[in-house]
């Protein structure tokens, strides 16, 4: 930790909260009377880092004391001790990199490498202002060490091939869905369950008492769900939240195409054949569990609008699709080909069922963590 | 009462305190001295330099006794009182680590550090310090503040006591200084490097323990073994707060507070400390006259002849006009000059000024004192700013606010006390039916059992003053300030000379003139006794006189000057705004021929042949004392003595309306007499304090 001082020159003179924060503010406010309202500096702090592009200029810091009527330097005082707040410009993706001891063990200083390598030195900027990193203090996933934060999300299980990988398509203003980077689910072991793989432990059959008393008939047949089957039918959280970067970087978006085409080459698997057609002939692909409004997204981009195009895709195809998307055997594990194969004959699964209801969010817009 | 008290044992020795006390204050009514860097009996507890471990028996560690309140503590299982040991090896140890880690990013650097010799720091490493570093690795170093232009940082120095931040949030009331970021990289700074913005800032110098805030104007200017320390009384304000002048030779090299619980407690302003580079620019240090317009230096025989000259007049046409720093004995001997002349034309107040003409000693005083404060549990401040006019008084006012929940209205300017206050009106006209209103400090005040009200000498100066001071008095009567304990009305001046100038009765007799008329030609010879605040440009041709010590607007008018002391370099009396009775004392001699004043008239006296009786200063106090008898009391001030004088109602106040609104008393605090005007300190005070008022022209 070095010494921290306000980049006076980035700050500015003036700062803003969004409108859209209003009610947070509020929110945090009303937590304490009013004349105890100083107890609300670290979440306002917090607050209006979020709307200042992910650090804590001076005016910012200024407008958070006026609000609570503090003197500044009180403030001052709090946002020097806390380090999460950054008192100068960092990147769109800042990436804070867990060097603590289980994280060290498992390849961090590996990991440093990289993050040298591809950004540069330590809170340093790239010069099209996406990236930037720290080292921090143990982020409490030591179950998948190592790993990284980036933004508000985390990045675990890392490789430095992995890193190198995630930092290259943020880099060039690719999102990638954070998460774990090798097969496992949460801290699961690697490549799915070793031990207590039976259905029998799960569907009561074990038990000498077949179907318990008083239940309903439907719900004792249906299959008990277990987290363990599969990740949960959740929309991935991203991290696009944040605004680009606002000037320069025509440079660096081109440059960002040729890389997504490199990208592309390096893939494994064979890319699906696209599909020129009309918007309205495109199929809904959210109604298969796992597509969210990103991910549709991407297919679309790639050519694929309707279940057929999925249904139909090879093994080869799969990879490449997953590679793309930086998936890892979840397009197997969630089978998209089968519940495409479905939709596309007409039919419907549990989740498109769900899903016309109106009963998932798929216009969801980011994880709610 | 016994309920209140906790039994200890300390040292082996039993002793009964109050529970209220902390373990360092038993130890110390032990008779132990504990050794401490961030407690201080004025400020908040923090407990953060753990220097002042003590062993309590049976307690798994140490404990620092400045934390540890006495009542919370707990008895022996077997219910004899705790056992508390304030040395021997566990203590000593347990001190010996806390002040090797204070050492280790402290710098080696006492032989060029201005701290050395009254260095906390210092002084208890020599008590519990390692005769060497077991340390080796790079001493940490911190970036110096700008702090303005009065406290000098060198931080890396610093121990984190807070002290300074302690004081700067409680004591002076101004959130500017704070301890930023954590560990190893804490530093204590100003927000942004910003100058200090409190008239107190001196303080935190003699509060800092080690050499991190040390005096600027001072730097490198002696060492403390050097100089010779007197104790003396300040003259900046009305306070007269207790003050210790450092001298060198015959050059006065710093000026630092001395406890007087009853006036300043142990602070001065900063215009009190950094005053004295004044003392010795521009100093009028041998007789001068003016001949053709243009002013020689002359000898005393030459100068006091030509005084005499002038003084030969008709009496009715000689004037003697007093200033604020002018000194007791200096007005006796100026007044009894006069009275042997016939000169009924004396004044010692500002020009408008009618009060203090009867001598009801009462209605010119602070009668419920500064330390009165304390007790007061509402105050009405009427024209008074006492932020600048009497600073320490204010960070009083301040305390009594934040801890006794002290209710405070204002009439007059609503200007930053550096506490909060109810603004009852901006003008004489709102003291008419104050007590009729219903806002919440009229009745706080009506409520209270010791309300205070204060009145600057500003608000009954001009005309109509007088109906001022009535309106203000009676509003005292009306909500019961005035009982046989409590005298809860006063005047706050802010003329170090006043009050004993109206004590010495240096106002104008029956048909004499006063401050306007002789500032207006109303007389053809006026004696000035410094007086350099007055508006001197309407004298016409008006002969001058001048006695005293700066070379400024007086002494430009002057025909004859006659150099006199200033207060660092007399024994002289002063008496404060409370009536209290006070001695400076000679620190260094006077400068050049320059003489103490009253000796001045008294060899006037004797050149026009009529001379005074007495033929030195312990004579002339003997005649004073004699003719008032306040002057018999030393140090003390009358205080709810006046309450029976002040018991009977004053005249009706009239034409409220009428009378001078109530502005900015003190335009600019740190130039507010000669001596601050001639001090390069004060003038780059003024220059910082005037560049943060006036906001930057757009470029």
């Amino acid at each position: 930790m070095a010494l921290r001082r306000f980049d006076i020159e980035a700050g500015g003179d003036s700062f803003a909260f969004k409108p859209e924060t209003e009610p947070n503010i509020e929110f945090w406010l009303g937590k304490y009377p009013e004349d105890k309202k100083r107890s609300a500096v670290i979440p306002l702090l917090w607050l209006a880092q979020k709307d200042n592009d992910g650090w804590l200029s001076e005016p910012a810091m200024r407008t958070v004391a006026d609000r609570l009527g503090m003197p500044y330097i009180r403030v001052y005082e709090v946002a020097t001790f806390y380090t999460m707040f950054k008192l100068a410009p960092v990147g769109k993706y800042h990436v804070q990199l867990c060097g603590t001891t289980p994280c060290m063990l498992r390849g961090a200083n590996d990991l440093k490498k990289v993050c040298e390598k591809k950004i540069g030195k330590k809170m340093a900027v790239t010069d099209d202002q996406r990236l930037s990193w720290e080292e921090v203090e143990c982020l409490g996933a030591c179950v998948n060490a190592p790993m990284v934060q980036i933004n508000d999300y985390y990045y675990e299980d890392l490789t430095p091939e992995s890193l190198d990988e995630i930092l290259g398509k943020l880099g060039n203003g690719v999102d990638v869905e954070p998460g774990n980077f090798v097969d496992r689910l949460n801290s699961a072991p690697e490549g799915g369950a070793t031990t207590l793989k039976e259905d029998t432990l799960y569907n009561g059959s074990r038990n000498s008492v077949k179907g318990l008393p008083n239940l309903p008939e439907s719900d004792a047949e249906e299959e008990p769900k277990s987290e363990a089957k599969g990740k949960p039918d959740r929309e991935a959280p991203t991290n696009v939240d944040r605004e680009e970067p606002k000037e320069e970087k025509l440079e660096a978006a081109e440059e960002g195409v040729e890389a997504t085409q490199d990208a592309e080459k390096q893939i494994e698997g064979t890319r699906p054949e696209p599909l020129e057609i009309d918007g309205k002939q495109a199929d809904d692909l959210k109604r298969i569990s796992g597509v969210g409004p990103k991910n549709e997204d991407q297919l679309n981009s790639l050519g694929i609008h309707k279940f057929s195009q999925i249904a139909a895709w090879t093994p080869e195809n799969v990879q490449w699709v997953e590679g793309y998307l930086s998936f890892r055997g979840r397009i197997e594990r969630e089978n998209w080909v089968g519940q495409a194969k479905t939709l596309a004959d007409g039919g419907e699964t549990d989740f498109s069922k769900r899903v016309d209801s109106g009963d998932v969010d798929s216009s969801r817009e980011e994880g709610e963590d | 009462m016994a309920d209140d008290l906790f039994k200890l044992n300390i040292d082996g020795k039993d002793i009964e305190v109050p529970k209220s006390y902390t373990l360092m204050q038993a130890c110390e009514e032990a008779g132990a001295e504990i050794p401490r860097f961030c407690y201080h009996e004025r400020l908040s507890v923090a407990g953060n330099c753990r220097m002042c471990l003590v062993q309590w028996k049976g307690a798994p560690k140490p404990i620092a006794s400045c934390a540890q309140t006495v009542g919370e503590m707990r008895m022996n299982p077997d219910g004899t009182p705790p056992n508390i040991l304030t040395s021997g090896d566990y203590v000593e140890k347990a001190r010996n680590g806390v002040m090797e880690f204070l050492l280790i990013n402290h710098p080696l650097d006492c032989p060029i550090c201005d701290q050395g010799g009254e260095c906390d720091l210092q002084d208890q490493a020599i008590a519990y310090g390692r005769s060497g570093s077991r340390y080796s690795l790079n001493k940490r170093a911190v970036e110096n503040k700008n702090m303005g232009p009065l406290v000098k940082t060198i931080m890396t120095r610093c121990i984190q006591c807070t002290r300074c931040v302690r004081f700067a949030a409680e004591v002076a009331g101004v959130e500017e200084l704070g301890m930023i970021s954590r560990g190893e990289d804490a530093e204590i700074t100003t927000y942004l490097e910003e100058s200090l913005k409190s008239e107190l800032s001196g303080n935190v110098i003699d509060l800092c323990p080690v050499g991190a805030l040390t005096s600027k104007p001072y730097a490198y200017n002696a060492r403390p073994w050097e100089l010779r320390k007197t104790e003396s009384i300040d003259v900046m304000d009305a306070m007269g707060a207790a003050i210790r002048v450092d001298a060198k030779g015959a050059g006065v090299m710093r000026i630092m507070p001395v406890v007087n619980e009853e006036v300043n407690e142990e602070w001065i302003s900063d215009k009190s400390r950094f005053i004295w580079d004044g003392l010795a620019r521009q100093r009028l240090d041998k007789p001068y006259i003016r001949e053709n317009g243009k002013l020689r230096a002359a000898s005393w025989k030459e100068a006091l002849a030509r005084t005499a000259e002038l003084l030969e007049g008709p009496a009715e046409k000689i004037g003697f006009l007093a200033g604020d720093l002018t000194e007791v004995e200096q007005a006796k001997a100026a007044k009894d000059l006069a009275g042997k002349l016939g000169v009924k034309s004396l004044d010692c107040r500002p020009a408008g000024a009618a009060y203090g003409a009867d001598g009801v000693r009462e209605k010119y005083i602070l009668n419920p004192t500064l330390m009165g404060i304390e007790e007061a549990d509402a105050l009405l401040l009427v024209g008074t700013n006492p932020r600048l006019e009497a600073a320490v008084w204010n960070a009083r006012i301040r305390k009594a606010w934040l801890w006794n929940e002290l209710q405070v209205g204002v009439v007059g300017e609503p200007v930053d006390l550096t506490y909060s206050y109810e603004h009852l009106g901006s003008g004489p006209a709102d003291l008419d039916g104050l007590l009729d209103g219903d806002s919440e400090f009229v009745k706080a005040f009506k409520d209270a059992k010791r309300p205070m009200v204060v009145v600057g000498e500003n608000a009954i100066t001009g005309e109509q003053g007088l109906d001022v001071l009535n309106a203000a008095h009676q509003i005292a009567l009306d909500a019961g300030a005035i009982s046989e304990d409590w005298a809860g009305f006063g005047v706050l001046h802010n003329a170090a000379g006043r009050v004993g100038a109206l004590d010495v009765g240096f106002v104008p007799e029956e048909g004499g003139a006063d401050t306007v008329a002789m500032l207006s030609g109303g007389v053809e010879t006026l004696v000035l006794l410094g007086g350099d605040e007055h508006d001197l440009s309407n004298l016409g041709d008006t002969k001058v006189i001048y006695v005293g010590h700066h070379g400024e607007a007086g002494a430009s008018k002057a025909d004859v000057i006659l150099p006199c002391a200033a207060y660092t370099e007399m024994t002289a009396t002063y008496v404060n705004t409370e009536g209290r009775v006070q001695m400076t004392s000679a620190a260094v001699q006077p400068k050049g021929e320059a003489r103490e004043a009253w000796a001045i008239f008294r060899a006037l006296s004797d050149v026009l042949g009529k001379t005074l009786p007495y033929d030195s200063a312990a004579e002339l106090r003997e005649h004073l004392r004699e003719e008032n008898a306040v002057f018999a009391g030393l140090g003390f001030a009358p205080g709810t003595a006046g309450h029976k004088v002040l018991m009977e109602a004053p005249a009706k106040a009239q034409n409220l309306d009428k009378a001078r609104p109530f502005g900015a008393v003190i335009e600019d605090f740190y130039l507010t007499n000669p001596i601050a005007r001639a001090s390069k300190t004060m003038a780059e005070c003024s220059l910082m304090k005037r560049s943060l008022e006036t906001p930057v022209a757009a470029e």
